[in-house]
């Protein structure tokens, strides 16, 4: 395990979030959304669409964004920005995989 | 008293000569019609389309039962005729039926012409004539690899485009030195060959089969005079058909190659006609069908006491293959007297030719580009003069006069009496007179008016073209709506092409229509999930990443990220147990709000994602199950209280909402579907606004469809009155499966009736027991799947994942 610096925390395993789904986690009040691709990439972002709060996790990934399930925005899993003609951005946050391991950076979650 | 109609076939031209006959003479015949096919009239010319998936037996059926039923004619099927008695006047089946006639229509048609080659009797060696040969094709290709076409002639073709589309590896074997060479040239015949072995078709020309070979009686390949052996699992025979004249010769009717009528179309027995491919007029036998149509035309005013004469015909092809553009007509051998004028672009794959006697149109061969095929065939009917267009001849219609004019002005040029479609023998001017006086808007209500492009489907784009000219910008033949950003098809075509491709997965969906984008999008992908789920109800394992979160996880999301969840009240009734196991956990779980919704049941909100297993196991031991409020699928059926108690009520509404709604609960359709069921017309459970409703009266059931109360405010139309509640189940699964193949996702019920057309629905349904059984019986096999409560499945562990956090991180953690 890569403990360099101390800061990755092991969230979870690959096979915990299905191909094109999420998965949260819990982070005292809030609440991260972790995506897989269809491409095995992983992202988190804050569970918060820009346009109303919407549980982005709970929306249809695609194409490396997600579709929030309240109104349809459409965000980029990569950047955290809403795609097309909507304006808006969500936080994201560092995360990688280490084999199967997924490892979030507990310096970008304060 | 009634003259006694005899006739012996029941292909497409009898098809054609009685409804000729009808329209002038609706009472005048007593018809009986021997066929020797078990089945009702099927448009032959589309056995390809069906070969190939696009198309089913039901899409092609021109007369069904109910209207031989309706014109009073007695129809014999399966049921070949042995013999004619001209003394006594009587025809006798194989089957041992006699009838008497007053006139006789002899329609037996052609026979498959069958090379008796070594091994012709093998199993597996099949000609391609009717619907039986389509089947054992389409058999064949479930369960095996290699067919061998021998011909490559119009038929050959589509059937080897028809097999390879069925994913089989095809070969063609042709005799002469090009594909088609009865009609097309050699330079066309190698650009159509050349676009078969794109397709991944081999072609043999100059191929000369020595012996079909077999093992065990059963086929394994051919082998070519030059010693080449192919395997086959199949061999198809399309090398050409001969006319059916035994029956006639064995009656002693004059036959030579067909048998021989004069230009009344009678036989040498004055009472005695005979029509279609069986018949030589001329020394011509014709085997397309327009020829056909006209000798039946001809052949109704004669019956009808008139003095009609057939001339002949001169005939157009084309070749029915999805993507090859073919059109030829005429004669356009070369001779010393003519002239040529030719238009090539090997680059654009067009080729186009015009052979010319005496500055008259004689031949015409069209590849690649044939918009102006029925043009030049109008001339060459007409032997009109060409010498003054001769410069620009060739770049067609729209290149006439002093500007070039755009394909709808070459429409709008068009004399009244040019033939658009040729199957049919139908002109502009009854084209553009029937949308005028009949108000017509759809391609279907003209075709169903005018019969314009409703048999080979080729002119169809002619036929757009005069509708747009008819009715302006109202009318846009290209409004295909694409499904979404990631592809150019429309939803018909995708559901078209999943079942004609046989796809079953949405990355195989994806991959085989050239979908624009690696994994689709929240638009396309639960469209397809639907699609897929209601094509293959059995094989398809449902993606739930490709369902909207409320399907996903079967509760309706809120604002707030809390989920809503209704149970299932049977026809909204409930009892005191229910209710107390709602109370209960609402009051275990906080849940914060309980509310009645229209469709008769209990919705509680604001129940958070991780309680909603631990709510559904309370809620399942009262016996509920999920009520699909938030379901692509049906959602509510409402009763009112019937006959039970109510002193207006003439039947046991609630029970056959009830009986409904434990029916069909759980099945998936392409929106939402809300059903009611009323006791009598005063209508209290609101029947006549919903998707499907049923007002009960002292007769019956009164059954509804496509009715609105949302985003648009509709009444229902009616479909129909039945007598019992197992009618009245019947026909309501019926309808609601049909809008389950047919419709849009996401298109309620009303806006597919109003796009298919509300006659359309209620023929299928009402008119047509057959279809109805089927639609219903598809219905049955799909529940098998589908009925399984989504609740109790999350209770036992089912999609955990969903109902809890991966990880929960404390702060120190991040410190």
């Amino acid at each position: 395990m890569n403990a360099m610096t101390g800061n990755w925390i092991k969230i979870g395993v690959l096979s915990d979030i299905p191909k094109l789904g999420a998965r949260c986690v819990a982070f005292g009040e809030a609440t991260i959304a972790v995506f897989r691709t269809a491409d095995d990439r992983v992202f988190a972002l804050e569970d918060k669409c820009p346009h109303k709060n919407g549980p982005l996790s709970q929306g249809i990934v695609h194409d490396g964004c997600v579709t929030c399930p309240l109104h349809n925005w459409v965000i980029s899993l990569e950047t955290g920005a809403a795609q097309g003609a909507d304006e808006g951005q969500t936080k994201t946050f560092p995360i990688k995989l280490d084999g199967d391991t997924i490892l979030i950076d507990a310096a970008g979650l304060s | 008293m009634t003259h006694k109609l005899v006739i012996i076939g029941n292909g497409m031209a009898p098809g054609r000569m009685l409804e000729d006959l009808f329209e002038k003479n609706p009472n005048g015949f007593d018809v009986t019609i021997f066929n020797a096919e078990p089945r009702v009239n099927y448009n032959r010319l589309m056995l390809s389309p069906v070969l190939s998936g696009e198309k089913t037996y039901e899409d092609i059926i021109t007369h069904d039962d109910d209207w031989y039923t309706a014109h009073g004619v007695t129809l014999h099927k399966a049921a070949p005729v042995a013999s004619i008695d001209r003394t006594a006047k009587t025809v006798t089946s194989e089957t041992g039926i006699t009838t008497a006639y007053d006139t006789l229509v002899i329609a037996t048609g052609s026979d498959p012409i069958m090379i008796p080659l070594p091994g012709h009797d093998l199993d597996g060696v099949i000609t391609y004539r009717d619907l039986d040969d389509v089947e054992i094709m389409l058999d064949a290709a479930r369960t095996k690899k290699e067919a061998v076409v021998i011909g490559g002639g119009l038929l050959g073709l589509e059937a080897a485009a028809g097999l390879k589309m069925q994913g089989m590896d095809v070969s063609v074997i042709h005799l002469a030195g090009t594909l088609m060479e009865r009609q097309l040239d050699e330079a066309a015949g190698h650009l159509l060959q050349e676009a078969f072995e794109a397709r991944g078709v081999k072609v043999f020309t100059e191929a000369n089969t020595s012996e079909i070979l077999g093992v065990g009686g059963k086929v394994v390949g051919v082998e070519l005079k030059d010693g080449t052996r192919l395997s086959a699992d199949i061999v198809c025979m399309a090398v050409g058909i001969r006319p059916n004249a035994q029956l006639a010769k064995d009656a002693g009717i004059g036959v030579n190659r067909g048998i021989v009528v004069g230009d009344d179309m009678r036989t040498d027995d004055p009472n005695v006609f005979a029509l279609g491919e069986c018949a030589e007029h001329n020394g011509q036998c014709y085997g397309l069908v327009a020829p056909l149509y006209e000798m039946a035309t001809v052949i109704a005013d004669n019956l009808n006491g008139g003095q009609a004469d057939y001339k002949g015909s001169v005939t157009a092809t084309k070749l029915k293959v999805t993507g090859v553009d073919l059109y030829s007509a005429g004669d356009f051998a070369q001779e010393d007297d003519r002239e040529e004028i030719v238009l090539r672009d090997a680059r654009a794959g067009v080729y186009k030719r015009l052979v010319l006697k005496d500055n008259k149109i004689i031949g015409a061969v069209l590849y690649g580009e044939t918009s102006d095929g029925p043009w030049f065939f109008d001339m060459l009917k007409k032997g009109t003069d060409v010498s003054e267009m001769r410069d620009t001849l060739i770049f067609g219609q729209a290149f006439q006069g002093a500007e070039p004019l755009d394909p709808m002005a070459a429409v709008a040029a068009l004399p009244d009496d040019a033939e658009i479609c040729g199957c049919n023998g139908v002109c502009k001017s009854k084209i553009t007179d029937a949308i005028a006086s009949k108000g017509l808007t759809s391609l279907d209500d003209v075709r169903a008016h005018t019969k314009a492009s409703s048999s080979c489907g080729t002119c169809t784009g002619l036929v757009e073209q005069l509708m747009v000219l008819s009715l302006g910008d109202s009318y846009n033949p290209n409004a295909i709506t694409p499904m979404c950003g990631c592809t150019d098809l429309g939803h018909d075509e995708v559901r078209r092409l999943i079942k004609a491709k046989e796809l079953k997965t949405i990355p195989s969906v994806m991959q085989e229509l050239e979908w624009k984008t690696s994994c689709g999008c929240a638009k396309c992908r639960p469209a397809l999930n639907y699609y897929l789920v209601s094509e293959w109800p059995d094989e398809y394992a449902d993606d739930y990443q490709s369902r909207f979160i409320n399907e996903r996880v079967h509760a309706n999301i809120q604002k707030d990220g809390t989920y809503s969840i209704v149970p299932r009240m049977w026809g909204g009734m409930t009892s005191s147990t229910e209710l107390r196991a709602i109370a209960d956990a609402v009051d275990k779980y906080n849940i914060p709000a309980v509310k009645c919704t229209g469709g008769q049941r209990i919705d509680m909100l604001g129940i958070k994602k991780e309680d909603l297993p631990a709510v559904w196991e309370d809620l399942g031991k009262a016996g509920f199950v999920s009520g699909h409020a938030y379901a692509k699928g049906l959602r509510t059926v409402k009763t009112c209280v019937g006959t039970d108690w109510c002193r207006f009520g003439t039947q046991d509404s609630t029970g056959l909402g009830i009986r409904i709604e434990r029916f069909m609960w759980g099945s998936w359709t392409p929106a939402k579907v809300k059903m009611a069921v009323s006791g009598c017309p005063r209508n209290c459970a609101e029947a006549t606004c919903k998707d499907v409703g049923v007002i009960c009266v002292d007769s019956g059931f009164e059954i509804h469809f496509a009715g609105a109360a949302g985003l648009d405010i509709k009444g229902t139309e009616v479909l129909g009155h039945v007598a019992t509640e197992d009618e009245a189940l019947e026909h309501i699964v019926a309808v609601v499966q049909m809008y389950r193949e047919q419709g849009h996702y996401l298109e309620r019920i009303y806006k597919w009736a109003k796009r298919i057309g509300c006659d359309t629905v209620r023929s299928q349904i009402m008119d047509n027991a057959e279809m109805r059984k089927a639609y219903f019986d598809r219905f049955v096999f799909s529940q098998k799947f589908a009925q399984v409560d989504p609740w109790s499945e999350r209770v036992s562990g089912k999609d955990k994942h969903e109902f809890k956090p991966m990880a929960t991180l404390s702060l120190e953690a991040a410190e």
